[in-house]
């Protein structure tokens, strides 16, 4: 059999940093998608608080807990990173891999992103998650303390390092006017 | 023109999709072809007040019920389509 060279969804593109401003590749973590079956939100928030610590979050929020994050990733899905699911009321599926997770990291951070997102995200706090677009690529940004989560699909990663290490440089040849 | 999803407060109008008049709600019964024919392909276009299907595509997939001006593009009301017809 054929063996397989591991490699992350940004190998070779990141990091690159331009005037304070930092993309890095997020260290690998287990994705599953989870969507609760109709009713049944409440007794699967249980469960994940008793497996993970974390149950499920209001719409754009997040919730982290000692054995995973759970993310608001659209009406009725969410997304948990790392953590090991029991048998839940939840239609879920595995997305390990199957999305390019960076991190946008600096002062001007949300100045990077007030020119390829629609959404504000400078009036986004610390925890707030949004489904919404990078160019033309559908994307979730979460809020961070010091900048923001990117995730785009896997698919989309050379896309993704394009348009925003593009928009890095010429903000920072901006200011250097 | 921006879009108050009820699931994602005001959001820019990139982010959602026309997906046509709300009619599209009101799926006549099988067998009556004129129903049918209506349904499918007979719709009003005024200049002012309607009522239209849009998808939150690149947001958090809902699909929403707006009312419009197309004259002004005031947005006038915006409901989970869900609410509308369950």
């Amino acid at each position: 059999m054929v063996k397989l060279t591991e490699t992350s969804a940004c190998a070779g593109l990141l990091p690159v940093s331009h005037s304070g401003v930092t993309l890095r590749e997020l260290d690998a973590t287990a994705i599953t998608s989870l969507a609760p079956y109709n009713g049944a939100e409440k007794a699967v928030s249980t469960a994940l608080k008793r497996a993970i610590g974390a149950g499920l979050p209001d719409a754009g929020r997040l919730i982290a807990g000692p054995k995973g994050c759970i993310l608001w990733t659209g009406r009725g899905q969410y997304f948990v990173l790392g953590g090991t699911l029991p048998k839940l009321k939840a239609a879920t599926t595995d997305q390990t891999d199957a999305w390019a997770c960076v991190a946008l990291e600096g002062p001007a951070a949300s100045d990077v992103l007030a020119r390829l997102c629609p959404l504000d995200t400078g009036a986004m706090d610390e925890g707030d998650v949004a489904r919404s677009l990078i160019g033309h690529m559908s994307a979730i940004i979460i809020r961070r303390s010091d900048g923001y989560d990117l995730m785009v699909f896997r698919s989309m990663a050379r896309t993704l390092v394009h348009e925003v290490e593009t928009v890095m440089k010429s903000l920072a040849a901006q200011a250097r006017l | 023109m921006r879009i108050n999803c009820p699931i994602c407060g005001a959001r820019d109008r990139r982010e959602f999709y026309y997906m046509g008049a709300d009619d599209f709600l009101d799926r006549p019964e099988a067998g009556d072809q004129d129903a049918m024919h209506r349904y499918l392909h007979i719709r009003e276009n005024p200049a002012g007040v309607t009522r239209d299907l849009w998808h939150h595509e690149a947001g958090c997939a809902s699909w929403l019920v707006v009312d419009r001006n197309v004259s002004t593009h005031e947005i006038l009301g915006v409901t989970l389509a869900s609410k509308v017809a369950s």
